[in-house]
């Protein structure tokens, strides 16, 4: 019993990790631009199947995966400069339709450059299981979870004590003040789009020797990215991470002990629960809804 | 009388129903008539889904959920269990309004990216409903649906579908136009611009905002009963999430806040798959880019930007010819 | 006022003449080819069925033409992309009935956009040759409506036999949430009794999940489970079968013919070692016996698609290939591409050996296939290898 909990908690936190760092690729870019990014999941896609493709062209991991990075963030910088900010001072659904159009674009072109079949990475570190506590874990989970705490320590460093950092947080509070204060806004924008697109794609990349990478990967992690997001409250990173490992651990323990059929289902009616008590989420800013 | 006519309310009721009275002569055969029947259903969908979206200001990420609720209520009880369609559809339709009803206060509480997330989550919960219960829907490959029967007599040509679904699109419109040139209409218009000041002015916002989040799962509902007795055939993909964001993108494509913009916006976007499939592998690309086109070139949607061009152009024109005092602007 | 209004109406009238232009503009067929129609899931969770299917038919009807056609007429294409949407396919059967005026109809990729076409087809009476694979399709049996591939019955069949060969009978069942993996998961349950198995155990997963430990937990947790059936297709398999190693799951997995592809072999690693499947004859091409008659036909097909596409065959493509081969051999015996002669002439298909098997239809079958199109493959050192 113990150690079914104990396999279903691990599951869930490897789950939970991968929406975290979608989350928290959601969470940089709206709160550098109010704009809730619906083509965050074509990152998380073409981290993935980026490294593939190098990979398949004998590029070795450790040049194919910073170069697939490179590629989303490159692309991540195109969509802020071709598709968001042509559109400033939009509303909210008409930005979140350029970015639905943006992700139905990118996965159309994933599918001419690539193709629609699915795909594979090594796992970094082998496929012999880990026994801890009578619960089972591949090496890859463990590079996942690893991977994921460095991110979210190096972003709290980043936003905490870097100027730059601080720059952006001051952009999301106050974007004329931050201006008058000599800020580039449009820079600090860029960098969002451009560091939210890398944390999607290490995402990806993490994920593709477990469940594999296609054209199509970026849906639902996009999807279960935007629910961890607003779960945890939109815009706090620490929101992002919370809400993250908590739709991850709600979904495999209601698969394990509710059911599976039934666990995206429950894990939703639980994320409506905490809106209706707490309408910004878990860690959302409170009362500070712009009118 | 004469004035009466001139207003953009009648004006466009009239050219909407010339327009449907006049397009079967474009129509060559029934697959012509098959496309213009679902535009009139998405037509009706968005005419619904533009009250809440466009004149309220609360985005709904979930109403192929009430579409959903629609089609299989409908399915369900005239298909399993042998009701009148007609009597189906009526029930069908209750539980739509029932549930809209229902969440529609604690869900409408929430804010911008809240609201969508909450209205996402609640259609995806509908849709895994009807995709896990297949005793009842048939599960992800669908169920057939039994034809729209009145008395003994089974609607089946499309030819006569068009007039009906034609006459109900009017209807639609209509009721939507009254509706927002009401009481209303007014108060939601308001809690658009600001709730707090509407509030502060006595007008209830949650009770306007669950009328017309109802009102809008009415209209879904009606159309998705409609499209599953059409089509005789009913599959879960009608219910997804990508259906709802289709219908949201329809109204804005079209000009939220615009009536007949929504009718422009579904004509729009259910006509180019049909249109784009030389295209083959490109199609989807081509598809996503001419929606990122439209909304960054014309943020405010086809039909509200090319009326600005319009009214811009005649005011040239106008002053180019004699100084003249500028006419209101159009609705 | 008056005049804005005027320009709205205009504009509207506009827009649909313009729509109505585009839509016949890119139509425009010649008279003389023979005209095979299909819609498939080229795009969409289908797309892996459909993608080989559709690449098929146009290498196909590339070879037939330039072999000189059927009946001294070149063949035409025209193939329609319905995403996996019901509603999509049924206007695309009807754009094919209507607006291009084909002969015969391939397609239906998926069960749900076939049994939506179906009334469609029978009314207008068309030859259709759905590619999908519940037994809905054909049972009862529909007059115009034909399916090349197995159905899931039969694959509950197939894995059950060898089950009681192997002395297993205490089942778990874990299955996806796609049409394909609930209607199989229903068939098998349905013949669960019959075939002396008991299912023990019943999960379930999302399509896109991205891990089923916890699932393959409650089953391992489940006492008395002697082999574990995961009827599916897509990465869910594969992720069942890495996690299943992972657990160390000691007792017998089976896929289900809908992973009959090299790639679930590569997707699944070293833990698809010992996974068994029923699939046709085409996985195992090469190691067919030369007196096996479907050798030549499986062999040929493999060896054009892969040179021609570079990647490996599945039997989706397969199944499209059929279609299209029994398609115009009715329409050679027939003498003729009119849709009421190639109609019963399928009927009256005898001894067609394709990709599937051997054909064998009649008024009451319209698949032709037996229980012996489909061989046990099992996986050994990376690659499919015949039971015996």
């Amino acid at each position: 019993m113990s150690a079914q909990f104990v396999q279903f908690l691990l599951t869930g936190l490897t789950v939970g990790a991968i929406y975290a760092l979608v989350a928290l690729g959601f969470s940089i870019i709206y709160n550098a631009s109010q704009v809730i990014n619906f083509a965050q999941g074509e990152f998380v896609m073409i981290g993935g199947m980026a490294t593939v493709w190098f990979a398949a062209a004998g590029v070795p991991y450790a040049a194919a995966i910073p170069l697939a990075v490179a590629a989303a963030a490159a692309v991540g910088l195109a969509l802020e400069k071709f598709a968001v900010e042509p559109a400033r001072g939009a509303s909210v659904v008409t930005l979140i339709i350029i970015t639905i159009g943006a992700s139905i674009f990118l996965r159309g072109l994933a599918t001419l450059i690539w193709d629609k079949q699915l795909h594979v990475l090594k796992p970094f570190s082998g496929d012999t299981p880990i026994v801890l506590g009578g619960a089972t874990l591949l090496p890859q989970s463990l590079w996942v979870l690893g991977v994921s705490l460095a991110i979210v320590l190096a972003l709290a460093w980043f936003f905490g004590r870097t100027l730059l950092g601080k720059a952006m947080l001051a952009t999301s509070n106050n974007r004329l003040a931050a201006q008058l204060a000599g800020i580039r806004v449009r820079h600090v924008l860029a960098l969002a789009f451009a560091l939210s697109a890398a944390l999607g794609a290490i995402a990806g990349i993490l994920i593709a020797p477990i469940a594999f990478t296609s054209y199509d990967v970026g849906v639902m992690l996009g999807l279960k990215g935007f629910a961890a997001a607003i779960l945890g409250g939109m815009g706090s990173g620490a929101g992002a991470v919370v809400g993250g490992i908590v739709l991850g651990i709600a979904e495999t323990m209601s698969a394990g002990y509710i059911s599976s059929a039934y666990k995206d289902a429950i894990a939703l009616l639980a994320m409506l629960a905490v809106l209706f008590f707490l309408p910004s989420g878990l860690l959302g800013r409170r009362g500070t809804e712009r009118v | 009388m004469a004035a009466r006519f001139a207003t953009p309310r009648a004006g466009g009721m009239a050219a909407l129903a010339a327009l449907i009275a006049l397009l079967p002569l474009g129509l060559r055969n029934d697959y012509f008539y098959d496309v213009a029947i679902l535009v009139g259903l998405n037509a009706i969908v968005c005419v619904g889904l533009n009250l809440l979206v466009g004149y309220a200001g609360q985005i709904s990420l979930g109403h192929a959920g009430f579409f959903g609720i629609g089609a299989y209520g409908s399915a369900i009880l005239a298909t399993r269990y042998g009701w009148p369609p007609l009597a189906a559809m009526l029930a069908a339709t209750l539980a739509a309004a029932a549930i809209a009803f229902a969440v529609g206060r604690p869900i409408l509480r929430l804010r911008g990216h809240y609201l969508a997330m909450a209205t996402l989550a609640l259609g995806v919960i509908v849709y895994m409903v009807i995709s896990t219960e297949d005793r009842f829907t048939g599960g992800p490959d669908g169920m057939t649906v039994a034809p729209l029967a009145i008395g003994g007599w089974a609607l089946r040509d499309p030819r006569l579908w068009y007039w009906v679904v034609g006459a109900l699109l009017l209807a639609a419109v209509w009721f939507a136009l009254n509706l927002i040139d009401s009481p209303t209409g007014r108060a939601l218009r308001a809690l658009h611009g600001s709730e707090v000041a509407a509030e502060v002015v006595g007008v209830d916002a949650t009770r306007h905002k669950v009328m017309v989040f109802v009102v809008s799962a009415v209209y879904a509902s009606i159309a998705g009963s409609l499209n599953a007795h059409f089509s005789g055939f009913i599959t879960p993909a009608k219910v997804t999430f990508l259906h709802s964001i289709e219908l949201v993108t329809m109204v804005v494509f079209g000009g939220m806040a615009s009536t007949f913009g929504a009718v422009v916006g579904a004509a729009a976007l259910t006509t180019l798959p049909q249109v784009l499939t030389p295209l083959k592998d490109y199609e989807m690309m081509v598809l996503g880019a001419v929606m990122m086109g439209t909304m960054i070139f014309m943020p405010r949607g086809v039909v509200p930007s090319l009326q600005a061009l319009l009214t811009r152009r005649r005011d040239a024109a106008a002053a180019a010819a004699a100084p003249a005092p500028r006419p209101g602007d159009g609705q | 006022m008056m005049s804005s209004m005027h320009g709205l109406h205009r504009l509207a009238l506009r827009l649909g003449a313009a729509a109505t232009l585009a839509i016949c503009a890119g139509l425009s067929a010649a008279q003389e080819p023979i005209r095979i129609g299909a819609f498939l899931s080229i795009t969409g969770p289908a797309s892996f069925l459909g993608d080989p299917e559709n690449k098929t038919l146009e290498l196909y009807i590339e070879k037939l033409n330039a072999a000189g056609g059927v009946l001294g007429r070149k063949l035409q294409l025209i193939a329609y992309d319905d995403a996996g949407d019901a509603e999509k396919a049924r206007t695309f059967a009807r754009r094919l009935i209507e607006q291009d005026r084909v002969d015969v109809i391939v397609g239906g990729t998926t069960t749900g956009t076939t049994m939506a076409v179906v009334p469609l087809v029978e009314s207008a009476q068309v030859p259709l040759l759905s590619l999908a694979g519940a037994v809905v399709i054909i049972e009862p049996v529909k007059k115009w409506v034909f399916k090349t591939p197995h159905t899931d019955r039969m694959a509950c069949e197939k894995i059950f036999a060898d089950m009681r060969a192997r002395k297993l009978s205490r089942v778990a069942l874990i299955s996806g949430s796609g049409g394909f993996d609930k209607s199989m998961r229903g068939e098998c349950l349905g013949v669960a009794k019959k075939a002396g198995i008991q299912v023990l155990a019943d999960e379930n997963y999302g399509d896109r999940d991205t891990d089923m430990t916890a699932q393959l937990t409650k089953i391992r947790n489940t006492p008395g489970v002697q082999a574990v059936l995961n009827p599916g297709f897509g990465q869910g398999p594969a992720i069942v079968t890495r996690n299943f190693r992972q657990l160390g799951l000691k007792m017998p997995l089976y896929q289900s013919h809908g992973v009959a592809s090299k790639e679930f072999i590569r997707l699944s690693g070293e833990a698809a070692e010992g996974v068994r499947l029923p699939a046709a004859a085409l996985l195992v091409a090469e190691s067919l016996p030369a007196s096996d008659k479907q050798r030549p036909v499986v062999v040929g097909y493999k060896r054009e698609y892969e040179s021609r596409f570079k990647s490996e065959v599945s039997t989706f493509g397969g199944h499209a290939y059929d279609g299209l081969m029994l398609a115009v051999e009715a329409m050679k015996a027939a003498g003729s591409s009119e849709r009421a002669k190639v109609r019963d002439a399928l009927e009256n298909v005898r001894g067609y050996v394709g990709t599937a098997g051997v054909v064998n239809m009649s008024a009451k079958d319209h698949m032709g296939l037996d229980l012996s199109a489909f061989r046990m493959l099992e996986v050994r050192k990376g690659d499919w290898t015949l039971v015996p």
